[in-house]
């Protein structure tokens, strides 16, 4: 198949950017999307054009490097990931705007490649267990009921890819944020700093200046996870539960 | 945002429950008695239009509080989201009422404040004499009731700002209670966003209701 494509172009962070188009031929339909954007920058390669940068690693919907904008919606709009969306969900001949997710704390580095490290500084704010070093402790040494552990399970499959963040109107990472805390919070593990680390969290989310959740749901739309709305409400149990406990900043 | 708001749709569901009040066919006798009392709530035991002044001082610094968390909120959207134009790209409308109800919040908000501004100038003040001849300040508020909705335009004004009030406590209501942590699953989301839509329609209807009545001749005969 044959596409057009027109994409975001930005030499460095302080660039100015534009989109830049690219006609494109022999694009097969079992191609991802990723996969025709490597055959785009082979082309570009043989031209000695710069090839188009953009992020990437495993190709399998699991780790979250890769993500842009499609169309206007983060990751196309298939509820899967950049990596696992394929040709064969465009029309032959269509025109497909490509571009990097935008937000505030997410500075465009290179074309479609952002910095996403505000999300790792919120992680690095409580979105872990301490635990003590020593031999592995028997799998089931500490019991976790079965409704919690799958709600844990089921937030913890955010990878962190930021679409939440590129498709929210307020620019908020509150699905991202909650997502950790759902998954520490109903834990036996996650207790001990259950509430120190909702109030950490929050603080470091709002410091990277992130926009405030206003409970619009474009979040949950494009999730490649599906992580629902009520993780956000959970966040926000917990954080009114942490006003009375003396714990965390 | 969310308890500020929820004080306001309190006090908008109580008011436009006092509004039946018109609907009862004694010349507005319960009304006026209604608006009285108000002035001498909890008297003798404080002063007249203490307990007025101490409600209105609460409901004041509740929208205060509200439009700093909106003023707030906005800035924070600006300064992650852009102002405008955050994708060269539009996404393909989804069309989802719900979706334009919390995307319009700030600007039915502002439609809000402007009507409230009106609305106290109209009913509290007494500076717009709609429908009755200016420097009147000795109709009973029955009549100034009457007086003010038996213009077309006046009824349609109130029309527009209720539409507003109507679309902004159906993300309002849901919204507030999901920042509260009610959102607990998938069901509990459809039954607040069910509330919404109750709470936002009795909204609209409840208020519109005598104005229409009034206009169109059936109260006030
Ligand atoms: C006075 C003028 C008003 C302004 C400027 C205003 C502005 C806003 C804004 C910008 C939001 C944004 C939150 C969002 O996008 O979800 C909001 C939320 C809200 N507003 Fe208002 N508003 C006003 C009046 C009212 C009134 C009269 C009510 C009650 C009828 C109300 C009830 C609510 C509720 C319940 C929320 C949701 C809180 C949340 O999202 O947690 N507002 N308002
Ligand atoms: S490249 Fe790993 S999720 Fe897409």
């Amino acid at each position: 198949m044959k596409v057009t494509l027109r994409i975001w172009r930005q030499a460095k962070q302080d660039a100015q950017g534009r989109m830049v188009s690219y006609p494109l031929d022999g694009v097969s339909e079992d191609m991802s999307f990723l996969e025709m954007l490597d055959l785009l920058n082979e082309h570009l390669t043989k031209q000695n054009e710069e090839p188009v940068a953009f992020d990437h690693d495993c190709r399998e919907g699991i780790c979250g490097a890769c993500g842009v904008v499609i169309n206007g919606i983060a990751h196309g709009g298939e509820h899967t990931t950049t990596c696992q969306l394929h040709m064969r969900s465009f029309a032959d001949n269509a025109t497909i705007d490509i571009e990097p997710w935008q937000a505030g704390p997410f500075p465009v580095i290179k074309d479609l490649v952002v910095d996403r490290t505000a999300l790792d500084r919120i992680i690095q704010a409580g979105g872990f267990i301490s635990a003590n070093t020593g031999s592995a402790p028997d799998a089931h040494a500490v019991p976790a009921p079965k409704r919690e552990s799958d709600k844990a399970f089921d937030a913890a499959t955010c990878i962190g890819c930021g679409a939440c963040v590129a498709a929210c109107p307020n620019g908020s990472a509150m699905l991202f944020t909650s997502a950790k805390i759902t998954h520490l919070a109903m834990l036996p593990q996650g207790q001990p700093e259950r509430y120190s680390r909702v109030k950490g969290m929050i603080a470091q989310h709002d410091e990277e200046g992130f926009g405030g959740c206003t409970n619009i749901g474009e979040c949950s739309e494009v999730c490649p996870k599906g992580i629902p709305m009520e993780t956000i409400s959970q966040l926000n149990r917990d954080l009114i539960s942490s006003l009375f406990k003396g714990t965390g900043k | 945002m969310a308890v500020t708001g929820l004080i306001l749709i309190g006090f908008l569901l109580f008011h436009a429950f006092g509004n039946f009040k018109l609907l009862i066919p004694d010349e507005g006798a319960e009304f006026n008695e209604y608006s009285h009392l108000l002035r001498r709530l909890l008297y003798p035991i404080l002063p007249p239009m203490f307990f007025l002044w101490g409600f209105r001082i609460f409901m004041l610094a509740a929208t205060g509080l509200h439009l700093y968390s909106a003023y707030k909120l906005t800035g924070r959207r600006w300064s992650s989201a852009g102002v405008s134009g955050r994708y060269v790209s539009q996404k393909p409308s989804t069309s989802k009422a719900h979706s334009y109800a919390a995307r319009t919040m700030i600007w039915g908000g502002i439609i809000i404040v402007l009507f409230v501004i009106m609305h106290l100038l109209q009913f509290t003040a007494q500076v717009l004499t709609f429908g009755y001849p200016d420097g009147t300040t000795t109709l009973e508020p029955y009549d100034r009731t009457l007086a003010g909705f038996s213009e077309w335009w006046v009824v349609l004004v109130y029309a527009i700002a209720m539409l507003a009030v109507c679309v902004h406590v159906f993300h309002g209501f849901w919204s507030a209670f999901a920042t509260l942590g009610a959102n607990v699953s998938a069901k509990s989301q459809g039954v607040l966003k069910g509330l919404a839509v109750l709470i936002s329609a009795a909204l609209y209807f409840g208020f519109m209701i005598p104005p229409v009545l009034i206009l169109f001749g059936v109260i006030g005969q």
